[in-house]
């Protein structure tokens, strides 16, 4: 009928729309839905007079008022009429007659079910379960929950009422919410009654203080780690530590002058300034030292096996003869023009010696040099003094080691101290204080004088023993003896006697006895002196034809004594009687002779040739054992030897500045075969014995002839 | 000051030498003679071992003290003689002639 009813606003304004709806008419069959809007927009133009359109049909008044019959039909205007539907089994086109004239206008999905369906039903059974489930959880709980049933009981009544069907379940609901009441009361009896219909509950809450975090922090400590460890060296450090300490504190108690104190303090303030301006470097002093030692070593190192451990085992079938093994030469760039003048081994470190360089050479004169070489070091002096002039001799004081007294050729004494690293002499004559006018040739200290001074004596070609002492750090002399040639007094001025002045070359202090002493001249003569009597010699020796070079005693036998000469001959004496026990002719002028510290009977001399000549009066009486160049080039003369006191070495000075060290082989250092039965004695006692035997021997061999 | 400086001369010019170096107490070289990089590396190692070989002489007795250490190797021989504040180190090849 809708379609129907739909039609019903057409009819009711037909009059006035005729017009239009003709032209509506026209429209009809278009079936579009925009008819009935058309129709609406028809009514407002209705207020105006009617518009003709220009295209509207012209009909006569006669067509105009025919009347048109209209059947209202349920049929759907929209509904198509002529279907058409292709029929397979007849293989044709069929037209349908029935067409479905159903419009349908409006539909909305709506949320109601019917109770009876199936959806319904489910949906009901499932409210009711909830609904149990829900009383049977309200059993065991208290109050509060009870509430929340009372609240359920409400909604259960409520869905009760909504559905029909739930009639029986809601009795159900209701006799289980019965129990629950009655079951309910039960459980409080033993508690305290509350309240469940008009129960409410009330809380309250504060405000939260806000919490607030408060720190503080400071700056952490300053931190170092230390780690140390405790060894017993440690230990040890620490309590010398607190002994020095502790001896100082003492030694400044002893003290006790505030100004000495104050000057102690600002000289350590300056030192410890000074120290610490200057670069590190110069602590390595002590170090470098060693390091030089060990890196020559290694160079030297088969000259220094040798040295410690070498004995030529080729001295057992040399019947008698010996060898002298080369070990290290000494030279220095500096001192390489000048001979070696003097030298001499420290009395306390015993590879320690002295070199003294000069000239002998009297028309080419120029510097000296002091050297003290270690034998540790071969390659590089400990110590370097450089002198003007320059030094003839040189000696050691036994009892100061580090003081060395040189003569040098102006006629100059000094002393040097090797404790200051000065390059000057500490003490030093000069003209005023008496000094030679000549070359000094030899200088030996002597034991210290009664005031404990330093004292030590000289000679020289003015022909005067001095003697020095050191008063006060000034050098004090005093002339001791003259050498005056005896019976060559000649007459002078106004009938004075003037004596001709020998020359001193050499002299020797007897060990023992300590006023005597031999002094060696130019002429060949050699005096006995005294230290007491200035003026008169103890005994003349008329020793050589030349020039005395060296005289030596004995350093065990008290009466023997050695000398040597340019003349060839060494010659060897008991200063008892006038002549020589034992000449040697060595072909060649003979530089110096030296006693072995080891043995009365073994001396060792060098020449002019470059020869080293060891002789053992026990083993040969008559020839060297040993007979040895030396020097590469023969044109060097050998100027001085020396044994070491402790070691089997000598050292041998030339006159090109070199000191060659050598090393004694054992043949000439043996000591005599003592028969089979007797004790191997030793000592000097021994020596002075076989001395003696070989001097009674010459004797009698004298006496004979 | 001027006579140390020389000695080190001398050493440095010293048959078969290789190198010299000087080291301080921390370990630092002040002086040397060779490149950077082994320097440091000679000095980091020999220092330690100087000092173990120190504390091993002395732990055996206090009162005894270490005088200096050699190092030979089939190349060369290392030398270094500790002192208080210092530590030169020598590097030589002895068998040069």
């Amino acid at each position: 009928m809708l379609p129907a009813s739909s039609k019903m606003p057409h009819k009711q304004p037909p009059p006035r729309k005729q017009s239009i709806s003709m032209g509506r008419g026209a429209r009809k069959r278009d079936e579009d839905s925009g008819t009935e809007v058309g129709e609406g927009t028809d009514e407002w133009a209705q207020s105006k007079t009617t518009v003709k359109p220009p295209d509207q049909l012209d009909l006569t008044d006669a067509e105009l008022k025919e009347e048109f019959t209209r059947i209202l039909t349920a049929n759907n205007p929209h509904a198509p009429q002529n279907i058409v539907r292709y029929s397979f089994k007849e293989g044709t086109y069929k037209l349908i007659g029935f067409v479905d004239q159903l419009a349908v206008h409006f539909t909305q999905v709506g949320n109601l079910i019917p109770r009876d369906s199936d959806e319904g039903r489910r949906q009901h059974y499932r409210d009711e379960l909830a609904a149990v489930s829900r009383q049977g959880s309200q059993e065991s709980t208290k109050v509060v929950i009870s509430e929340t049933e009372i609240l359920e009981e409400e909604e259960e009544p409520k869905e009760a009422e909504a559905g029909s069907q739930t009639d029986v379940p809601i009795v159900e609901a209701s006799e289980k919410v019965a129990e629950e009441e009655l079951m309910t009361p039960k459980q409080p009896k033993e508690r305290k009654l509350t309240n469940k219909f008009n129960f409410s509950e009330r809380a309250s809450q504060t405000f939260n203080n806000p919490l607030r975090d408060r720190e503080c922090q400071m700056e952490p400590p300053p931190r170092t780690n230390f780690s140390a460890t405790a060894n017993q060296w440690e230990i040890y450090d620490a309590y010398m530590e607190e002994l020095e300490k502790q001896e100082k504190t003492k030694e400044k108690e002893k003290t006790k002058t505030p100004v000495a104190k104050k000057m102690g303090k600002m000289a350590m303030r300056k030192m410890t300034s000074m120290e610490s301006q200057s670069d590190d470097i110069a602590k390595v002093t002590q170090a470098a030292k060693i390091v030089e030692r060990m890196v020559n070593q290694n160079t030297y190192d088969d000259v220094a096996q040798d040295f410690k451990y070498y004995e030529d085992a080729a001295d057992e079938y040399r019947d008698q003869e010996g060898t002298l093994l080369p070990l290290w030469k000494f030279q220095n760039d500096k001192a390489k023009r000048l001979a070696v003048t003097a030298l001499c081994w420290n009395p306390k470190y015993n590879d320690l010696f002295a070199v003294g360089h000069g000239s002998y050479d009297f028309m080419k004169q120029s510097r000296g040099m002091l050297l003290l070489y270690s034998m540790k070091n071969p390659s590089f002096p400990e110590y370097i003094f450089s002198s003007e002039s320059g030094i003839m001799c040189l000696d050691m004081h036994v009892d100061h080691p580090y003081l060395v007294v040189v003569g040098h050729y102006d006629g100059n004494v000094a002393i040097y101290n090797l404790k200051k690293p000065h390059s000057q002499p500490s003490f030093r004559s000069s003209a005023k204080s008496g000094k030679h006018t000549d070359p000094v040739w030899q200088v030996k200290w002597q034991k210290d004088d009664m005031d404990h001074n330093l004292n030590f004596f000289s000679v020289s070609s003015d022909g005067r023993v001095v003697s020095w002492t050191l008063v006060k750090s000034e050098l004090v002399h005093t002339d001791v003896i003259k050498l005056k040639v005896e019976g060559s007094t000649t007459e002078g001025l106004e009938g004075l006697q003037i004596h001709t002045v020998g020359c001193g070359t050499a002299f020797d202090f007897h060990r023992e006895i300590d006023y005597l002493f031999l002094v060696g001249t130019e002429e060949g003569k050699i005096y006995k002196c005294s230290k007491s009597y200035s003026s008169q010699f103890l005994d003349t020796y008329d020793a050589h034809n030349m020039a005395v070079d060296a005289v030596s005693w004995n350093p065990y036998h008290t009466k023997v004594f050695m000398s040597c000469s340019s003349d060839w001959t060494v010659k060897i004496w008991d200063h008892t009687i006038k002549t020589p026990v034992f000449i040697y002719d060595l072909n060649s002028a003979v530089g110096d002779v030296a006693w072995a510290p080891y043995s009365s009977t073994v001396f060792a001399a060098v020449t002019t040739n470059g020869k080293t000549h060891v002789f053992d009066l026990s083993i040969n009486k008559y020839e060297a054992i040993c007979n040895q160049p030396v020097v590469a080039k023969k044109k060097n003369k050998l100027t001085h030897v020396q044994f070491n006191p402790i070691h089997p070495i000598i050292i041998v000075g030339d006159d090109r500045g070199h000191v060659t060290c050598l090393k004694l082989s054992p043949n000439l250092r043996k000591m005599p075969k003592e028969k089979k039965g007797q004790e191997v004695q030793k000592g000097p006692a021994v020596e002075i014995a076989k001395l003696d035997k070989l001097l009674n021997l010459v004797r009698e061999v004298k006496t004979k002839t | 000051m001027a006579e140390v400086e020389e000695t080190l001369k001398r050493i440095q010019s010293h048959k078969g030498v290789i190198g010299t170096m000087v080291v301080n107490a921390e370990g630092i070289p002040i002086r040397t003679t060779l490149d950077n990089s082994t320097t440091v590396q000679y000095a980091g190692l020999l220092h330690q071992l100087t000092m173990k070989a120190k504390s091993t002489v002395r732990d055996i007795d206090p009162q005894n003290d270490l005088t200096f250490l050699r190092i030979r190797s089939k190349k060369h021989e290392i030398m270094v003689a500790p002192d208080k504040e210092c530590l030169p180190i020598v590097i030589q090849n002895p068998c040069e002639q």
